[in-house]
């Protein structure tokens, strides 16, 4: 029985053929607008972030634990799918596709986390996207963020089982790859939310 | 017959701006921005002339090499197959096109920023003893209000001449931008936020102003009036809108003011009493035009109230052609033209 | 054998199908011009209705319509097609390539495109086209009755998204794809250019697509974003659709200002003049082009802080245009220039642009801008920019490159009539315009009153306005005529410079049976003047890997398209399904493998399709 990473693959896979190059660069690009997309609504939450329309303010509704826990999540998931990149970059099929598992299910914690904060700030606080022009903007930006893991997550779903009896050749390494990069980005968003949204608000 | 063609065609272009200039001369003289009676308006009008003889000298240049271009370096005929030198570039003359408009445009940012910030001047804190205006614009009207004054109108806007008056702007439904070419540039009125401005009309006089901001069906007749005064004429126009009477003088005067308490109070204020979300009629009896657009003539005021979105589409006033009967109706254009602050 | 590159398809089949570039190209042409012909008759009953003062033609409402239609059409659904379409048919045969580097995203970029199209346009029909004027300002538009704007903002959402998968396309294609020796400063400016634009689609769609997604859900879901009553500022949106909306500027002008270059050069048979400075300049427009938005606000009140700046920073886009400008000059300068109707278009627009160039440096000072903003000045800069320069460049772009796209030539006769007539009616146009504008008319007024003295040149402008009419109406026939009858081009008519004319015309499928090697700019005219037939080929002649068709681009838009529909009127049960559709396709897209198909080489005509 000879070690999966006994199998010949270039180094790089996912940039070893024109496809490959093409799919690479088109996807740099694509997160390039993505960031125009999320520097817009930043743009936006900052303009209105006081426009509390005399509801709830920021500082008195976050609660930093919680989307403390949920940062930690989406960390982690980042460090995990880096661990499937570099399982990828050296063939190994299966660990590639268990840290993947792993990374799928901490963005899946961290997507029920953030529906239930969404649910409490409703009902607790009757903050909701219509209260006032500050939870338009908070709800359209966390909002985009959680649409973008949740994508993520069909994706990784769909990869891995589309992909799980083909094992690591040119033609999917790619699309594994793709997926890491992706992933990382929305986490650097989140980052950015983290900061803006949330601490800036309860700085006040 | 090329050629020839050609040569026409570049007489074209400055026999047109002729042609347009002798049509339409310089516009008339309470609208144009061409002919300057304000502070404001001089200023601008300088720069834009200093920007308009820069570009001419640019467009002197380019026309000259583009005729010599297209007279000596033809083509002549299929047969002329003569292969031109193939010609890399000139680093000289990049330099040279490069430098010059460099040059050419700080001669003309100077003075821009000089005067954008003194068409400014004075708006966050207006001088002592300055007249303030607070101009609220509706869909499709302007509310003018003087609050060191007390005193409040619409469509017809009163400032005393040679001073600069400040303005306060905003809006109540949709953006508008507030315009009185003559005086000086526009400013938007905004939903959120309060924009300030000055004009200075540096004569008396009567001048239009225009809502340069499309903001719906009747944007192109949301006309206005500014009517400068001397100072003293100004004043003591304030002065009687405060004590200005809403009493009819007449018996039918009487009866048009009766319906108008039933039927319009609740919209529109004389003097103090009465709502606000259409134009205060305080003064209406002066006033040059109905609705700031049509001829003050009875038969018009009449029309205006029976049907007002014949004349302002999509204007918020009902109609009043089922409620008020002809006879209501003359009676209510007495009462309306009795309402005159000024002799 | 390949049975498959040589079945018999079904024509209607095999255009929705199509990944191949040069007929997206066509595709997008022909939806382009479609969009074209429309803009252009609304514009015409603008004109009409204001032919005299106080005249009643078509009414107030339906003014604020076809403004609006009029703008959002020119601008997204005929501008934007038609310099996608030219990119499409002619840059992998300049930069010698097979193909782009995502023909299926090519292909979903069209069908998304003209999905927003039809959506826009739908409005008309269904109780009522957008009139909120094409920069939907707030709160005009969340508060626009009916579902006008609702059509405007899902239309141009769809179709948006539709633009920024084809820039990407062409980043990437321009990037990796190029045959060996064709370094970027060996790139032709139409291709130069169109990549810079494509650039600035990357990062300017993205705010539009915000912009719009808020005013969305302010009139769909009742957020607050631009109410001000709620704390929401109207003011936010504008900037928004201005950090998208002047950059589109650039995004329509730059590729013309590739194909000027290109058309000048060949016509006066002389290397453009200063190529690196051009390459150079149009990379700084680009750039400057996404530091300038405020100038659109100048009456906003953002203060003389950020007007001036602002206002210095416009100015500075003046220096690389008009570094451009001399650099086409001095390209015909000592060449032998000849006057095809291809280049009366791009000669035309040098005196045409550079008066929109003037006055967008007079529109640049704020406090004259104070008295041009929103008035008829700024609308008739705009269409000397946009008509002057997008609209002369894409008929210039027309009769230069019809024979490499069909094989035909395009009528000379008709063409000159077609460019005397257009180029005259234009200026009587809008040059007087400029005129309206400083004597007090405000733009977008479905009416102005008599005694204001803007009677003659109204008048004027609408009789200009019939020429174009015209002249459009003889270049429509000029195709007609050409696809019926049209004169066979042979594959170098123009005795072209760019790669593109070093191979057959139309192009075979695969483009280049050989990738050629690239030896210089203007590298076919090299070869020519070196006395070869042909361009050196870079590789030995091979079986030609070519992608498989798809139907999934048109299911995937077709899906957005019924979703958007059924949101414009609540019916979430239909919109759900309509996202359903599209997940479907772009599931069955990610899990069916496209392995793409084989030409044989020994199927290959005989000279490869290459040389005269």
């Amino acid at each position: 029985m000879k070690p999966e990473s006994m199998n010949k693959l270039p180094a790089n896979p996912e940039r070893a053929t024109l496809e490959g190059k093409n799919k690479f660069l088109g996807f740099w690009f694509f997160l390039g607008g993505e960031t125009v997309l999320f520097a817009s609504l930043f743009g936006v939450y900052l303009g209105l972030r006081n426009a509390t329309n005399g509801g709830v303010t920021a500082s008195e509704m976050f609660e930093l634990p919680l989307v403390f826990i949920a940062t930690m999540l989406l960390l982690t998931s980042s460090l995990t799918s880096v661990f499937a990149t570099m399982a990828l970059k050296t063939n190994q099929f299966k660990r590639m596709i268990g840290w993947f598992v792993v990374t799928g299910l901490l963005g899946l914690a961290f997507l029920g986390l953030e529906i239930y904060e969404f649910t409490h700030y409703v009902h607790e606080y009757e903050h909701t996207i219509r209260s006032s022009a500050w939870g338009s903007a908070f709800y359209t930006l966390v909002g985009t963020h959680g649409a973008h893991v949740f994508v993520g997550i069909s994706w990784l779903t769909l990869l891995i089982i589309r992909n799980l009896k083909r094992g690591m050749d040119l033609y999917t390494a790619p699309k594994f790859y793709l997926f890491a990069l992706y992933w990382h980005f929305i986490d650097v968003v989140w980052i950015f939310i983290f900061t803006v949204v949330y601490l800036m608000g309860k700085v006040g | 017959m090329q050629m020839k063609r050609w040569r026409n065609a570049w007489r074209f272009l400055p026999l047109l701006s002729v042609i347009a200039l002798t049509l339409t001369g310089c516009g008339n003289e309470q609208l144009t921005t061409l002919l300057p009676k304000g502070e404001g308006s001089e200023m601008q009008f300088n720069l834009m002339m200093l920007s308009l003889y820069i570009m001419i000298g640019v467009f002197v240049v380019v026309a000259l090499i583009y005729t010599i271009v297209l007279v000596r370096f033809r083509r002549r005929g299929e047969s002329d197959n003569e292969i031109p030198e193939q010609t890399e570039g000139n680093v000289v003359l990049e330099i040279l096109w490069t430098v010059v408009p460099i040059i050419l445009l700080l001669i003309l940012a100077v003075p821009t920023v000089m005067a954008t910030f003194a068409l400014d001047e004075g708006t966050e804190k207006v001088p002592e003893g300055a007249t303030v205006v607070k101009v609220t614009a509706h869909q499709y009207w302007w509310e003018f209000e003087y609050p060191d004054l007390g005193v409040k109108t619409a469509q017809d806007l009163y400032i005393p001449s040679g001073e600069r008056v400040y303005f306060e702007l905003a809006s109540k439904d949709v953006l508008h931008s507030f315009w009185v070419p003559t005086l000086g540039g526009k400013m938007d009125t905004n939903t959120a936020t309060v924009n300030k401005m000055w004009l200075n009309a540096q004569e008396p006089g009567t001048y239009y102003g225009k809502c340069a901001e499309l903001c719906g069906p009747a944007h192109a007749l949301m006309d206005f009036k500014v009517i400068a005064q001397e100072k003293e004429d100004f004043e003591a126009w304030a002065e009687s809108m405060k004590e200005a009477s809403s009493q009819a003088s007449t018996d039918q005067a009487a009866q048009g003011e009766e319906i108008f308490a039933n039927s319009c109070i609740g919209c529109h204020a004389v003097g103090a009493d009465g709502g606000n979300t259409g134009p205060n009629l305080t003064n209406f009896g002066d006033r040059e035009k109905v609705a700031g657009i049509l001829d003050h003539t009875d038969e018009n005021i009449k029309a205006w109230i029976a049907k007002p979105s014949e004349f302002k589409p999509g204007n918020n006033m009902p109609a009043f052609e089922d409620q008020l009967n002809d006879e209501e109706l003359n009676a209510l254009v007495a009462y309306l033209n009795g309402l005159k602050v000024e002799e | 054998m390949s049975a498959h590159a040589y079945k018999k398809k079904n024509p209607i089949w095999d255009w929705l199908t199509t990944v191949d570039h040069k007929k997206i190209g066509i595709l997008y042409l022909a939806s382009g011009a479609f969009f074209f012909l429309i803009g252009g008759l609304e514009a015409i009953l603008l004109r009409v209705q204001l032919l005299y003062p106080e005249f009643n033609f078509v009414g107030a409402e339906t003014f604020n319509q076809l403004l609006t239609m009029h703008g959002t059409t020119m601008i997204f659904l005929a501008a934007m097609p038609l310099i996608f379409g030219f990119m499409n048919a002619i840059i992998p045969l300049q930069i010698g390539a097979r193909d782009v580097a995502f023909p299926f995203l090519n292909s979903l970029g069209f069908w998304l495109f003209s999905a927003g199209g039809i959506l826009l346009n739908l409005g008309w029909f269904m109780g009522g086209a957008a009139d909120a004027g094409w920069t939907g300002y707030a709160p005009l538009s969340t508060t626009s009755p009916g579902n006008g704007v609702d059509f405007y903002v899902l239309g141009l959402q769809v179709s948006g998204i539709g633009t920024l998968i084809g820039g990407i396309n062409f980043l990437v294609t321009i990037i990796n794809m190029r045959a060996p020796g064709m370094t970027f400063m060996r790139m032709p400016l139409f291709t130069w250019s169109s990549f810079i634009t494509s650039g600035l689609i990357l990062f300017a769609f993205p705010a539009l697509t915000i912009g719009l997604a808020l005013l969305m859900f302010d009139r769909l879901f009742g957020t607050q974003f631009f109410a001000a009553e709620a704390g929401g500022n109207p003011i936010i949106y504008e900037h928004l659709f201005w950090i998208f909306g002047h950059p589109e500027v650039y995004i329509l002008v730059l590729p013309a200002f590739g194909m000027f270059s290109e058309i000048i050069a060949t016509f006066a048979r002389k290397r453009l003049f200063g190529y690196s400075a051009m390459v150079f300049a149009t990379a700084l427009i680009g750039f400057l082009g996404f530091m300038v938005w405020v100038h659109h606000m100048f009456t906003v009140g953002l203060g003389p802080i950020a007007n001036s700046i602002f206002a210095v920073a416009t100015m500075l886009i003046a220096v690389p245009t008009g570094v451009k400008i001399f650099n086409w000059l001095f390209t015909m300068w000592g060449g032998k220039v000849s006057f095809p109707t291809a280049n009366l278009f791009a000669v035309g627009f040098i005196p045409s642009f550079v008066l929109g160039g003037m006055t967008g440096v007079m529109l640049s000072v704020p406090p004259a801008d104070y008295q041009y903003h929103d008035s008829y000045f700024v609308v008739a800069h705009f269409h000397y920019v946009i008509v002057g320069g997008v609209v002369f460049g894409l008929f210039a772009g027309m009769y230069y490159w019809w024979p490499k796209i069909f094989g035909t030539v395009l009528n000379e006769v008709l063409g000159k009539l077609h460019f005397w007539l257009f180029f005259i009616g234009f200026h009587l146009t809008f040059f007087p315009m400029h005129f309206l504008g400083l004597m007090g008319m405000p733009r977008r007024v479905y009416t102005y009153l008599s005694g204001q003295s803007l009677d003659e040149a109204n008048f004027a402008a609408t009789i200009g306005a019939f020429l174009m009419g015209l002249a459009t109406i003889i270049m429509v026939w000029n195709i007609i005529q050409t696809a019926v009858k049209g004169k066979k081009a042979g594959n170098d008519p123009w005795d072209g410079r760019t790669l593109e004319w070093a191979i057959s015309s139309p192009a075979p499928e695969y483009n280049f049976a050989q990738t050629p090697l690239v030896r210089g700019l203007d590298a076919w005219w090299l070869e020519k003047r070196a006395g070869n037939k042909a361009m050196v080929p870079a590789e030995p002649l091979d079986d030609i890997h070519m992608p498989d068709a798809s139907i999934l681009p048109f299911l995937l838009s077709l899906g957005f398209f019924i979703a958007s529909l059924a949101a414009i009127f609540a019916n979430w049960a239909i919109a759900i399904g309509g996202l359903g559709v599209v997940a479907l396709a772009m599931i069955l897209r990610s899990v069916i493998d496209y392995h793409g198909y084989h030409i044989h080489k020994e199927d290959l005509p005989d000279e490869g399709g290459e040389g005269k």
